[in-house]
């Protein structure tokens, strides 16, 4: 072939990407799945998959994490849908500035904060171990809190005036305008929070570990497998998981999107 | 009233929020050990903290990590985000979903995954840092896309035709018409990669070296293991980066607002000459 043949095209920038999507995103779960049901020889089995529905104890853990994730969810929108509405709504001078003290904690090292978290708590409850649950979604609020504010913040901010005018000239009281116009405009911001929050709650083990907690959720499971190199059932786990996180996704819809911008890109 | 309400409010969520990092930046001072008796002030820490070769390996390695997953990271997904924005729609719903999977999976599943194909399939040695540098690519890369694609929609797409027009080639167009519009975006995905590779934990732990850790993974030991040496001098580095995060998003504001700025007045300019 000829050089000539070969032209640049704006299109061909895209085969790298799409080259390592494919072998690090797209082969690894396919070796999941691969994983999942075979055994340790290799050969086609369901025993994973049924073992983990049979057994009490992942099924347990399973369902502790999902009301974990629930709880820490609740507490989270609770504390920060206030803190997103008064940075964006209440017309503060400096909004943008106070909104970064909100934002910056999401900048420093995780297991750096829940060590001073735990400092904390120890003083304050002695013995961590005595109220597990509490203790983990305080240490999870905590630590997830920045990415509840933001995406509220980000929807609030967009949220049209006049429409609110419009509704309290027509006759709605403060709070029929509150539950009616503003709460359900903002319902993007509420789902991509919901989902920067409850996935994390689900899987982050580290959290659990720091604070010294006995119980285990989701994420432990993989983790433990990991240990003792048990690769299917690690990845039956994962499989698993992956399945949650595909169908919450599917329910939420396009809530994530602006997903970079979550995270704290506010360049 | 009601403002004293939410401002009060918004003091306690701060305080929840710092009061923890804060009174561990205090003691960080002092010769203490725990919380609870202050034992007079001292820098030893400090000292420990830029002294110990181990923890000083530990925070230099953190950072190349960061910067070299960054920098492909970028490059890549920049290209990936300019290159499927060109592309068939068909190409571009399938880039899209595969991105969107490293965003929403949980960090355990993708470094279980990555872990699994890597070294326990194709046998690449952990020791060789290539799964954990793919690893940490793959938890940034997305993420670059993610912020480089809403500047190429935002782009004056007549832009790159008239170069072309004009007898640039399609490289020199690209490098000198595209690129400097979506530096932006360039540069946000580049910032939220290092703050994402700085804060990970689970990539690192199942695809690093045995001899090698991260901020998150020796913290995650140390608090296991009891020795108050490393444990005060992680009170120290915990201060130093809370200062260096303070130190960023100062001079991001001057820099953003200064920008700010510039474009109001050329605004005002263009204003001027119609």
């Amino acid at each position: 072939m000829k050089m000539k043949n070969i032209r640049f095209s704006r299109k061909q920038l895209c085969i790298p990407y799409a080259l390592f999507l494919f072998c690090f995103v797209i082969l690894p779960l396919a070796v999941i799945v691969y994983y999942a049901f075979t055994d340790g020889s290799g050969r086609f089995t369901l025993a994973n998959l049924l073992s983990f529905f049979s057994n009490g104890n992942t099924i347990g853990t399973l369902c502790y994490s999902l009301v974990i994730a629930a709880a820490v969810t609740l507490v989270c929108l609770l504390i920060a849908y206030p803190v997103a509405y008064i940075l964006a709504r209440s017309g503060l001078k400096r909004g943008p500035v106070t909104l970064m003290l909100f934002i910056m904690p999401m900048w420093i090292n995780f297991t750096l904060r829940l060590t001073a978290l735990k400092e904390i708590l120890t003083v304050l409850e002695g013995n961590l171990s005595l109220h597990p649950f509490l203790n983990t979604v305080i240490a999870m609020t905590y630590d997830f809190l920045p990415f509840m504010i933001l995406p509220l913040y980000t929807t609030l901010l967009q949220l049209d005036e006049s429409l609110l005018e419009a509704a309290s000239d027509l006759g709605a009281g403060p709070a029929a305008v509150f539950f009616r116009v503003t709460l359900p405009l903002s319902m993007p911001g509420i789902i991509s929070g919901i989902t920067m929050t409850f996935l994390p709650a689900m899987t982050n083990y580290v959290i659990l570990d720091m604070i010294y907690n006995s119980t285990y959720i989701m994420g432990s499971l993989i983790g433990s497998y990991f240990n003792i190199y048990d690769w299917n059932n690690g990845s039956m786990i994962s499989l698993i998981l992956f399945a949650v996180i595909c169908i919450i996704t599917l329910i939420t819809g396009k809530g994530e999107r602006n997903n970079a911008e979550n995270r704290g890109a506010i360049l | 009233m009601k403002k004293i309400l939410s401002y009060s409010w918004l003091a306690l969520v701060a305080l929840f929020m710092y009061i923890p990092v804060l009174v561990l930046a205090f003691y960080s001072f002092t010769e203490s050990t725990t919380i609870g008796a202050v034992r007079g002030f001292s820098l030893h820490n400090y000292v420990t903290l830029f002294t110990t070769e181990e923890l000083r390996d530990m925070i230099i390695g953190t950072v190349l990590l960061a910067l070299g997953a960054a920098v492909i990271a970028s490059i890549l997904g920049t290209m990936g985000a300019i290159g499927t924005f060109y592309s068939r729609s068909v190409t571009r719903t399938i880039v899209e979903t595969a991105n969107q999977v490293p965003v929403v999976n949980a960090d355990v599943v993708t470094a279980f995954s990555i872990c699994i194909l890597l070294i326990v399939v194709f046998g690449i040695e952990k020791n060789t840092f290539i799964p954990l540098v793919i690893g940490h690519v793959v938890l940034c890369a997305p993420f670059v896309y993610l912020s480089v694609m809403p500047r190429l929609k935002q782009m004056d797409s007549g832009l790159y035709e008239a170069a072309l027009d004009l007898g640039a080639t399609p490289f020199q167009a690209l490098y000198k018409i595209v690129i400097p519009q979506i530096v932006p975006g360039i540069v946000s995905g580049f910032m939220l990669s290092i703050t994402l590779s700085l804060d990970d934990y689970f990539i690192s732990t199942y695809t690093k070296p045995a001899t090698f850790d991260t901020i998150s993974t020796y913290v995650v030991n140390a608090t296991r293991g009891a020795q108050t040496e490393i444990k005060t001098a992680l009170w120290a580095l915990s201060t130093v980066i809370f200062l260096v995060v303070i130190l960023a998003v100062v001079i991001m504001n001057l820099a953003s607002g200064r920008q700010g700025k510039r474009q109001e007045v050329s605004l005002y300019e263009n204003r001027e000459k119609d």
